[in-house]
Order: structure tokens, then sequence, then C-alpha cells
């Protein structure tokens, strides 16, 4: 049966909700609106005001509330509409969030999970496009994943609430309507990267709405004879050393696809592990593959030009085959 | 007042605020105490008034003036102090310093450094608390400074949207940092602010530890009975400087001495004394005590130990055997 990520992300609330009574849902237009991108259609009426709770738009006060619940006892999912909007938050998840356990000498624990949308490619321009989930792998305290298909995107809200630390979580927009044929969802893990495709010559690092353009790319390597191993980091922070360095080992050549800004992105972070813990494996320098270093535009033209594409990837990759072309 | 027994512990409260405080002034000037301190001297019957009106189970969140919240929060002066030190034994194990005093067994909710930052935080708290049908309510503290910031509009706006049991404590002592209110705020009367989302209020004179404590007595009694948040304008003053950095080049000596002439301490004690409540001895016996106390937290902390360096990246993340703990004594929430 065909699922679509936007099915999945509203099932894994729906069972959050039926099956831990300490876990509320709480963000802008989460009721009766049903979500801006409609992942929580009908829960308000299955759970009542009290669990799917629509806020104002105060989001670094609901962001706060959001904390001091999971403080107190309480299991909340925030949604903030877009990561651009999140920057209102920002204190609260930085200075609070991330922090308390830590200034506290260990005392408290912050079990709060914050759901955001982020991204480009629907022409939203520069306010509502952004990719910076970089800027939250940078801090220490809080853990961050970004579900890239339709089972992570059921299976990582499980373990993100069991977590007894802030988890945020990133949906890219482009992805909602993506759908896989499915039997079952069941929770998945949080902790590892993954292989989503074997293969020898380069290892495409990538991550979000990334990654089907990296195995989109990997085909058509394939085709010219480069067979291309395809990594899904799945977790942002802490970032899984293990997989990228075996895969990179393996393959002997990377290229690191993030649709965030090249300067001080998670692409740069993963090729100073790469050179740091995979130097002597390198048969090519690390390619990156990122997006422009402009706000996103509008235009449609503008805006693909920005960001990574299938064929800026496979041409980055060629690039570290040099006379095998 | 009348009630000798309180009228003792009111008096002892700011005693052994006022009397830490100065001995942390006299720490600073040794290095023995660094970073930034900021003294509540002058400002004790705000808190003494106000947390004696708490139960045991209620919760406090408060800002980075919040020794004496701490002390008077009935953790130990022994822990605040190993804290400033910076030394393990410390309530933070060194790891908050002066501005980040925490106590999870005391429901004391920190020393937050962000002004405005603890109000949502304990917006929050209490929206948990009425989630698990806990009758308890969450004071939050925080000063004028605060009324600026978006936060403190966010929150009150929440918490009288959703009924949330919170007591607002504003600790206005005229001067956010060095900014005085009337050059920050257009309107200067705190309470219309949070009167602004139907949020009921007081104010009060924040040096009249009675008046403080009958006002946060009154403002508890409708959070309890009501669920809902109230909010308190306590006036006061602080007779110190922001911190030890602030050359106080914001406000005239003569402004400070005119306060200081209503120094709540002395106002009290020479009011128990003419009501009969208050004798001399009883006053040499409260001063002995909070010194007794001072000089054996001091010895504690001076004997303290330094955290192992190879320690330094422990507490960032919960470990996985203290997972469990967390949420552990929750209670079940109707479904």
């Amino acid at each position: 049966m065909k699922t679509t990520y936007r099915t999945a992300v509203h099932d894994a609330i729906r069972d959050a909700l039926r099956d831990d009574p300490r876990v509320v849902l709480m963000g802008e237009d989460v009721g009766r609106y049903g979500g801006t991108y409609a992942a929580s259609k009908g829960l308000l009426a299955e759970f009542g005001p009290e669990r799917v709770r629509d806020t104002p738009l105060s989001e670094l006060g609901f962001v706060g509330i959001g904390i001091g619940a999971a403080l107190n006892g309480l299991r909340p999912i925030v949604e903030v509409m877009t990561v651009n909007f999140s920057l209102l938050a920002l204190d609260q998840i930085v200075n609070t969030a991330a922090a308390l356990r830590h200034m506290s000498g260990g005392q408290f624990s912050v079990p709060i999970v914050i759901r955001m949308a982020t991204g480009a490619g629907r022409q939203l321009a520069a306010q509502h496009s952004h990719s910076l989930e970089p800027w939250y792998a940078h801090i220490p305290g809080i853990k961050v994943v970004a579900p890239a298909t339709v089972e992570d995107a059921y299976g990582m809200l499980a373990p993100a609430l069991a977590d007894p630390d802030p988890v945020v979580i990133f949906e890219h927009v482009q992805l909602y309507n993506t759908s896989t044929d499915i039997d079952a969802l069941t929770p998945t893990d949080i902790s590892r990267a993954a292989v989503r495709r074997n293969g020898t010559d380069v290892t495409i690092i990538a991550y979000g709405g990334c990654l089907s353009k990296a195995l989109d790319a990997a085909d058509e390597l394939s085709l010219a004879g480069i067979d291309c191993e395809v990594v899904d980091l799945r977790v942002l922070r802490p970032l899984d050393n293990d997989t990228i360095l075996e895969s990179v080992s393996k393959t002997h050549r990377a290229v690191v696809v993030d649709e965030a800004w090249r300067s001080g992105s998670l692409a740069a972070e993963i090729t100073a592990r790469v050179m740091e813990g995979a130097f002597y494996d390198l048969d090519a320098p690390v390619a990156r593959v990122c997006s422009n270093e402009v706000p996103i535009p509008y235009a449609k033209h503008l805006e693909e030009a920005a960001l990574p594409q299938t064929v800026k990837i496979v041409a980055a990759v060629k690039g570290l085959f040099g006379d095998r072309q | 007042m009348t009630d000798t027994k309180l009228a003792h512990e009111l008096l002892s409260d700011m005693v052994r605020v006022r009397r830490m405080e100065e001995k942390c002034a006299e720490l600073y000037s040794a290095a023995k105490i660094r970073g930034f301190l900021h003294l509540y001297v002058g400002e004790e019957a705000v808190a003494a008034g106000s947390l004696r009106a708490l139960a045991d189970d209620d919760a406090v969140v408060a800002t980075y003036r919040e020794h004496a919240h701490a002390l008077l929060r009935g953790i130990p002066m022994a822990s605040i102090m190993a804290e400033m030190f910076g030394k393990q034994e410390g309530c933070s194990r060194g790891r908050g310093g002066s501005m980040h005093l925490f106590d999870a067994s005391r429901r004391f909710y920190g020393g937050n450094a962000i002004v405005a930052g603890g109000l949502p935080l304990a917006v929050g708290i209490a929206l948990a608390d009425a989630r698990l049908q806990q009758k308890r309510v969450t004071a939050c503290y925080f000063g004028d400074g605060a009324v600026a910031e978006g936060a403190f509009h966010e929150s009150l706006n929440m918490a009288a949207l959703w009924n949330l049991p919170v007591l607002f404590c504003c600790e206005n002592n005229l001067y956010a940092m060095g900014t005085a209110l009337e050059r920050a705020q257009s309107q200067t009367d705190l309470t219309v602010k949070a009167a602004s989302y139907r949020v009921p209020t007081l104010a009060v004179d924040g040096m009249d530890v009675e008046a403080c404590h009958t006002a946060a007595q009154q403002g508890v009694d409708h959070v309890r009975d009501t669920g809902g948040p109230f909010f308190i304008e306590f006036r006061t003053y602080r007779f110190r400087a922001h911190s030890m950095f602030d050359p106080e080049l914001y406000r005239d000596k003569a402004e400070v001495e005119q306060w200081r002439e209503r120094d709540p301490i002395r106002l009290f004690s020479e009011q128990c004394r003419h009501d009969g409540t208050l004798t001399d001895a009883d006053l040499r016996d409260i001063e002995n005590s909070a010194d007794a106390e001072i000089e054996a937290a001091v010895a504690f902390a001076e004997a303290g130990t330094w955290e192992a360096a190879e320690d330094l990246e422990r507490d960032v993340l919960t470990p996985v055997d203290r997972r469990a703990a967390v949420g552990e004594a929750t209670p079940e929430p109707a479904r």
C-alpha cells in the first residue's frame, strides 16, 4: 500500500498520543487547521484541545512552554511551522533546552521533541525556504534528526519521544507528498546513519530532501560505470562517524550533498571529519554540493539554480574520476 | 505584626540573605567567587515575604539575581556557596555558578540568566501541573527589564488564555541593568501591562516585608483557587550595583541614599520592636545565627573539591543508565 510521508508523520503523532497520555502536540494551527502541512489533520477531534493545542503566533513563548512542560512530566511535541520561524524560538532552544541539563549539574533533563519543516523547492522565497539544520547541529545538548524516507518519518518520532533529551526533527517540505509501498510502519532508531545504496567507487553523503537527488544521481552514474554508495545521514547530531568513515574507507571517494549554504555547513563538518579520519584512504579530495550562497529566490528557475540538483551531484562525482571519463 | 513567630521568620530570612550577599561581595573581592555576581541587597523583603507564602511542593523559577530565592526555598547555604566557588559540592556541581542555582528536589528550576527566559518555562511547568491535575503553584520571578521582552507578553497571554497556575512576581527595582524604567517603558505602571492580558494584579511596597507576604499570600490563594495566573508588582530597589562590574554611572548617590532610608530590614525590625514582637536579644540571636550559618557555608565551600576535568563533557546529554529516571515520578494524566 502506498503511504505518503505526510501520512507517516500524522500516524506517528497519532500513535504517540494514543500510546502515552503524557504526550501533547502544540503549535500554530496544529488543531483546527489540521497542521500547515496537514500532518495533524483529525487529531484535535480524536484527542481534544488539552492534548492538541493551538497556540498563538508566539514561537519563543510556546517553545519555552513546551520546555517547561517537559521538565514537569509531559512529553510535548512542539511543531514550529518552518525553520525560518524557529529563529524566533532559538533563545529557548539553545539557552534553555540545550543548556539546562549541563548548567544544573545534571539535575534537569528536557524530554521535548521539536518538529519543523525545512528546505526549499516550493517557490516560497527567502523567509520560508532555508535549511538551517547545520546551526542546530552545532549545539551540544540537543539531538538533531532529518527523516528522509517515509519509514523514518514515522519511525523516528517514537525514539525521539522516548529520548530524555531535546530532539529536533527536520521534515523537508518537498518530502510530504512523496510515498512508498509499505506494509506496516514501525519505530526506527535515532542513532545511526543508513547506507541506502551499496556501491564501491564513491560515497555520496546526503540527508533530508537531498537523499532522493543523491539516489537519482547514483542511478545515472551507474549508467556511466560509476558504482555509488549513498549514505543517508539521518542523524545530524551527533553525527554517525563510523558509518561515514567506514563507507569512505571502502570507496576512497566522497561527495557531500547539503541543501544548506557551504560556509560553515554540515558538509563542511563532514568533510573535515573525513579528512581527520580517512585522509589516507582518499583517492581524491572530498567534493561538496551545497546551495549557492544567496537567500533563496522566488522565481522558479532561480530557485532551482540555487539548490543542489541531481545534475550537480553527477558532475561533482564525475569530477572525482578525472581520466576515467 | 502580631504573629511573633512569623515576624521572626521573615526578619531572619532577610538577615540571612543580606549577610550572605555581603559575604559574597567580600569573597568576590577576594577572588573566591568569579564571573558575574548580582546581589539582592535592598530587595530582601520581596523574596522573604513572597516565598513564605508558597507550599513545599510549589515550583520556583528565578532570575540571575536568585541567591535569596534559592536560599529561602531551602537550598542549604553551604551548597549555594560551594556553587559560587565552582566546587562540585555546589547545588549545580559547579557548572552553573551564581546565576544558575538549581535544585530538582525542591522544585527550584533555576537561576535563568536570559532576561524573561524563565517566564515561558514557568508557564510550561504550570501547564504540566494543570494537565496532570496537580494543584500546585509555579512562582516566576523576573525584573522590570523582563517586561520589555517579547517572552513576557507571550507568556502572560498564554497563561491567561489557558488559565494556568502561575504567580508572576515582578521585582521592579526601577533599573534594567543601568536603564531606568521610564527610559525604557512608555507605560511605567507594570500592572497595567499584565491587566491588559486579563491577569489580575496587585502592586505592593517591595520594601515592606509584611506587605509583600500578604500580597503573595493573596496571589497564591488566587492561583490555587482558580487555577489561573496572578501578577504582583513588587516595587523595590537595589542598593548595590547591578553586578560587580557596574560603576553605577546611571543613578545619583542621593537617590540610593533616599532608598536606603527605607531599608526593608531596618523598617521591619523597627516596626517589630515597636509592636513588641522583637527584642534586642531576638535580633542579636537572628544575626548571630546568620553569621554562624555563613561561616559554616564558607568553610564548606573552601573545603569543597574541584570536579576532574576529564568529566567535563558529562551531563550534556542524559547518560543511558539515568534515562529511565526522567519523568518517572510523573503521575498518570487523564486521557
